[in-house]
């Protein structure tokens, strides 16, 4: 799994740090996204793939 | 010569029936009509998109604008808070790029971080509005919920963070709750927008000359002095922060307490188990979608909906408590289920580049609450029949005026 972020889309609604805190996270200065891991294990997977899905700004994209 | 029928207006909430249903019509129209034509009070019409995917297409995509002069936005017709095109607007009512300019200055304030840093203090609160009710005599009882727990929390909560004097609360409440009041028109509502306006602009200036530490003062000390926001657009964030962080967050708190007290065996699984508490908290704004009637958009290209062609110009409002009672999405949707798989997939905070700002503080508010009103009250009840609680069907946002509870 490859993630990659937009941070000029995202509106941080900081959902997808409630679904998947190990792998995203948002900035100290504005709130908006940061990625913490670019390539997670399996375990974390169906959680990065819900966090995509409920991002409301289309933010996260995930290559499988 | 053609004649045609004239248009339904919007559905609406039949007095009776069960009061946690969404409007009376939207069930019908999302199978038969998913996208449908309404009347508006000014003569003109709009789209109402029902179906939960049409929903998240329209409010995910730019291409529907926020913006209430953009030709075509539904602005008349039970809009509550919508102001009339040219008036004083926070960014709810923008686009890209200044509406991205002006939501980033106050993302930091909410993002999830903040917000679990403030569960102690959310948590505080929450015990004193608590110990006071606790400490009510058998004949003070009933005591009503939103007056004594509903309100004041999410109200002390958005005070303290936008550095608006509690004492106040009399004054702000009672102006919010004219602005949201959809059986007044622009008109009537007029004066309370202003009252509001010109109470923002004094406490602005205040903070101009005495800044603290809160939102309202760093956007003075910081956005303003570095000319990044005119005093107009501050007042306006401001009034937007302080009437959101209102009436949506307690009116959820009233409804999500009504409807566990009257779903005793739901309550005792979220009782024994409290790690239940965060699905049972997105469930709950799935089941209440509290938004009536909105948001709304007007299309600014041809865009195709589900397979509907809308047209440059045209105006669409969003069922939120239809697209989140879609069968299709989530199943059994009149039921409420605490463990639902996907009830995160609700839409009750928006979806697109206006999702709601405040979520995080919202959810925050209302896991504390009710796992706090479980734990303490088990016994609450509500002290008058369902059919004698003043339902708030006049209101932009759904809820109880007042929830009389005794235990």
């Amino acid at each position: 799994m490859q993630i990659t972020i937009d941070e000029a889309k995202c509106c941080g609604a900081g959902q997808c740090v409630l679904v998947a805190p190990d792998v995203f996270d948002q900035r100290d200065e504005d709130g908006i996204v940061v990625l913490l891991n670019a390539a997670p294990d399996a375990g974390l997977h169906a959680a990065v793939r819900e966090a995509a899905t409920i991002c409301p700004a289309a933010a996260i994209q995930v290559r499988e | 010569m053609t004649t045609t029928a004239p248009l339904p207006p919007l559905p609406s909430r039949p007095p009776s029936g069960c009061p946690f249903d969404p409007p009376e019509g939207l069930a019908r129209l999302r199978l038969e009509e998913p996208l449908s034509k309404v009347a508006l009070d000014d003569g003109g019409w709009a789209w109402l998109a029902t179906r939960y995917t049409d929903v998240r297409a329209i409010l995910g995509d730019v291409r529907f604008s926020s913006d209430t002069s953009a030709a075509g936005y539904p602005v008349s017709g039970m809009t509550g808070g919508s102001p009339r095109p040219g008036a004083t607007r926070g960014f709810i009512r923008m686009d890209p790029p200044e509406h991205t300019r002006l939501r980033r200055m106050v993302t930091r304030d909410f993002m999830v971080k903040r917000v679990e840093a403030l569960r102690p203090i959310l948590q505080r609160l929450t015990d004193e509005l608590c110990d006071a009710m606790e400490r009510t005599d058998r004949s003070e009882r009933p005591v009503d919920l939103v007056q004594a727990l509903a309100l004041p929390l999410p109200s002390l909560a958005i005070s303290l963070l936008l550095g608006v004097p509690y004492e106040d609360h009399d004054t702000f409440q009672r102006l919010t709750g004219t602005l949201l009041s959809r059986d007044l028109t622009e008109e009537q509502r007029e004066p309370a927008r202003n009252e509001l306006l010109a109470y923002i602009d004094q406490l602005v200036g205040a903070k101009k000359a005495d800044p603290g530490d809160d939102i309202i003062s760093r956007l003075v000390t910081e956005q303003y002095a570095r000319d990044e926001l005119t005093h107009e657009d501050l007042v306006a964030f401001a009034v937007l922060l302080l009437v959101a962080g209102h009436e949506t967050t307690a009116n959820m708190i009233g409804l999500s307490a009504l409807s566990l007290m009257l779903d005793q065996e739901t309550a005792g699984r979220l009782r024994e188990d409290p790690s239940l508490i965060r699905g049972a908290v997105e469930e709950l704004l799935r089941f209440h979608s509290i938004i009536r009637n909105g948001p709304r958009r007007a299309a600014l290209a041809d865009v195709e909906v589900g397979g509907q062609l809308i047209r440059r110009g045209e105006g669409v409002i969003v069922a939120v408590p239809s697209a989140n009672r879609d069968e299709d999405t989530f199943p059994d949707a009149g039921r409420l289920d605490i463990t639902r798989p996907n009830a995160q997939h609700h839409v009750a905070f928006g979806y697109g580049i206006h999702q709601c700002l405040g979520q995080a503080l919202a959810r925050a508010e209302l896991q504390v609450v009710i796992s706090t009103l479980l734990r303490r009250f088990p016994g609450m009840r509500p002290a008058v029949p369902v059919e004698e609680i003043p339902f708030r069907t006049d209101m932009v946002i759904y809820g109880c005026h007042a929830l009389p509870v005794t235990w």
